[in-house]
């Protein structure tokens, strides 16, 4: 036993005495991109404003259900002012035939588009990587049983499974004690999401573990007569983050944009709640002569996803040991 | 080779059978009594009953997923003992009561729809993916990589509905340069199915492209980078000679697996696009069949759909091995 944390803390100085440890060295490299700051301050400004915004914008008189039937004409509940009723009390417009103030559906979306995609991506990364780990650390027949479930469910068409089962399946979440209506369509969107995601993710981690069982530290853990499960999750898990990280950099955005088009396809929430995805798919109706319905979401949208990926991408190059720098 | 070739077609088949028994299984659940599809209006509970019956939906659902299969092969009859029984030929994919009509004849429809658009874009995408995929490695940390790889990474980060409305408002209702999508076959008139189709594969084969630049920059500059370049270089061939023949050749063999699964995945209907562009596709019919809960037709579909991908799968692997004799020992 203390051979071996000798050595584990040989290793530990040995790296100190280069200089930093493997942690620091990404974080340098990260600090030095300045692209991938500013995707950072601006995420975090996005889960920011998700988090406290509607608490914001309650103070400051903006709230997303509130109909205003002054800013709207008589008229088939037109805006009444140009650019769908831009003005100082609706600083991004106002909803065709309500009056609701956008601005206010834009924070408040924000909030269930963040919560949607950040749970989704945390459950995909729990089954990915538990699976991963146990497919490639026990081989053989188990690893090949996973193998083919895997290509089992990236065969299913994802989207034509999701729309057709989305009515029964909330019913299901509902009875089963979630609140009907909207919560139970947002955690069917996450569970949905998870389960059609996972495989991938599981796929890198297995890869990565068939070379990790190979090393040294593994061997001498199975000498000393550790458990399976301590050395699946004490002694490989802890070499797994990088590419994890890094995956779920990705995934996030990608299941941001996923849960748009679901929402857009009209599986997501139901007015008054609304998410980007929705919130699109309502201007659809109106942007011939709204624009600015299709435009503020939708830009919204892009900057939100191609900051993960910006900063997906200088994550990775930071941590690829091959890059130059 | 042999024993490969043998082991992954039983693979294949396997997975068709595990997914069909899991469709079946999943849409097992569904409301929407088909059988109540079949009268419309002039139902009563008698009627549905003996329909039920007449359609063989009140048989248990193991012996209904035989039918369905032996149906494939050998094809089925509906109703065999009433005076008008339905014939449904091999390969059947079953009958859809809602429509009156068999499943494969109305898949056999939009098809070609989704055929089109799916090629269309595909070709487009691999062009345009590999050149500037190229053009950018050998160009790399230069402005025109620069460009090429933000421009890249806006078309990879933009939602597809999103770039496929923001075509629509401004291609067709704001300069009005060209009409409103309405599809005609290439054969009945094919400037209007040109005029129809360029802003569907225009959409589709950004969102692609987009993906396939990168793919193609990142396995040029790691093939690059490798030894057996170096030496070709040192022996003096022609840079075009050791881009084209050694690099892109090597680095070719992901961009050839992920091409082949997308297209595969395209074929089984563009959803979206077909959605935005009123395209009567596959994807459209896949809707339209979610909404009127038209079980044997989402069945149907959502089958086929998943073999193609599971044959594409297939013609990838084989094909890899082969391009790659080492991936015959997995």
């Amino acid at each position: 036993m203390t051979v071996v944390q000798d050595t584990a803390a040989g290793f530990q100085s040995a790296a100190l005495t280069g200089g930093r440890s493997l942690r620091q060295i990404i974080w340098a490299r990260l600090r030095r991109d300045r692209v991938a700051m500013i995707c950072l301050v601006v995420l975090v400004l996005f889960y920011l404003i998700g988090i406290f915004g509607p608490i914001v914008g309650g103070m400051v008189g903006i709230d997303p259900y509130k109909f205003d039937s002054a800013s709207i004409s008589d008229n088939a509940g037109k805006p009444v002012l140009d650019w769908g009723g831009i003005s100082a009390a609706h600083p991004l417009g106002v909803e065709w035939g309500t009056g609701r103030d956008i601005m206010a559906q834009l924070l408040f979306g924000l909030r269930i588009s963040l919560v949607i995609a950040t749970s989704a991506t945390l459950i995909t990364v729990a089954i990915g990587t538990v699976v991963g780990i146990i497919a490639g650390y026990s081989g053989g027949w188990t690893d090949s049983i996973i193998g083919r479930f895997m290509d089992l469910v990236l065969a299913f068409p994802f989207l034509l499974i999701v729309l057709a089962l989305s009515g029964v399946l909330t019913q299901r979440l509902t009875q089963l004690g979630v609140p009907e209506g909207n919560p139970s369509r947002i955690l069917y969107l996450i569970l949905v999401l998870s389960v059609f995601g996972w495989p991938y993710l599981a796929r890198i981690v297995r890869g990565q573990v068939l070379s990790l069982r190979e090393r040294e530290f593994v061997e001498s853990a199975v000498a000393m007569g550790s458990s399976k499960r301590r050395i699946l999750f004490t002694e490989i898990l802890p070499n797994l983050w990088a590419p994890i990280l890094v995956y779920a950099t990705l995934t996030l955005p990608a299941y941001i944009g996923t849960e748009a088009a679901l929402s857009f396809l009209g599986v997501g929430v139901l007015p008054p709640e609304t998410t980007f995805g929705a919130m699109l798919a309502t201007s659809v109706t109106y942007f011939n002569v709204v624009p600015t319905y299709l435009f503020i979401p939708g830009t919204a949208l892009v900057i939100l996803v191609v900051s993960f990926n910006l900063l997906g991408d200088s994550l990775r190059d930071a941590l690829d040991p091959k890059a130059i720098h | 080779m042999f024993a490969y070739l043998v082991r992954r077609v039983l693979l294949m088949l396997m997975l068709l059978f595990l997914l069909s028994v899991s469709v079946f299984l999943l849409f097992a659940i569904l409301p929407g009594d088909p059988a109540r599809l079949t009268c419309g209006k002039a139902c009563t509970p008698a009627i549905i009953e003996s329909n039920r019956h007449r359609l063989g939906l009140d048989e248990p659902p193991l012996t209904q997923y035989v039918k369905f299969v032996s149906g494939i092969f050998v094809g089925r009859t509906f109703s065999a003992d009433s005076p008008q029984p339905i014939k449904c030929d091999a390969p059947c994919l079953g009958y859809s009561f809602n429509r009156q009509e068999q499943v494969m004849s109305l898949i056999a429809r939009s098809a070609p729809v989704t055929f089109f658009l799916a090629i269309g874009a595909f070709v487009i995408w691999i062009v345009v993916g590999l050149a500037l995929g190229i053009f950018a490695a050998l160009n790399r940390g230069r402005w025109g990589d620069r460009l090429i790889m933000g421009i890249s990474l806006i078309g990879y980060s933009m939602p597809s509905f999103f770039l496929g409305l923001l075509l629509v408002f401004f291609v067709i209702i704001k300069w009005q340069f060209l009409p409103f999508p309405a599809y005609v076959a290439p054969w009945e008139n094919p400037f209007q199915f040109f005029q129809t189709m360029l802003l569907p594969w225009i959409l589709l084969a950004t969102l692609y492209a987009a993906f396939y630049i990168r793919l193609t920059r990142n396995q040029v500059l790691e093939v690059l980078s490798d030894d057996y370049v170096r030496t070709a270089r040192a022996k003096g061939l022609p840079e075009r000679t050791v881009v084209v023949k050694h690099a892109l050749r090597a680095g070719l063999t992901p961009i050839v697996t992920a091409a082949g699964l997308d297209l595969a995945g395209l074929l089984g209907g563009a959803i979206i696009s077909e959605n935005i562009f009123s395209l009567p596709g596959l994807g459209a019919l896949a809707i339209s069949s979610i909404i009127d809960s038209d079980l044997p037709l989402i069945t149907g579909i959502t089958i086929l759909t998943a073999a193609i991908i599971i044959f594409a799968n297939l013609v990838v692997d084989l094909l890899y091995a082969v391009v790659d004799p080492r991936v015959r020992v997995i």
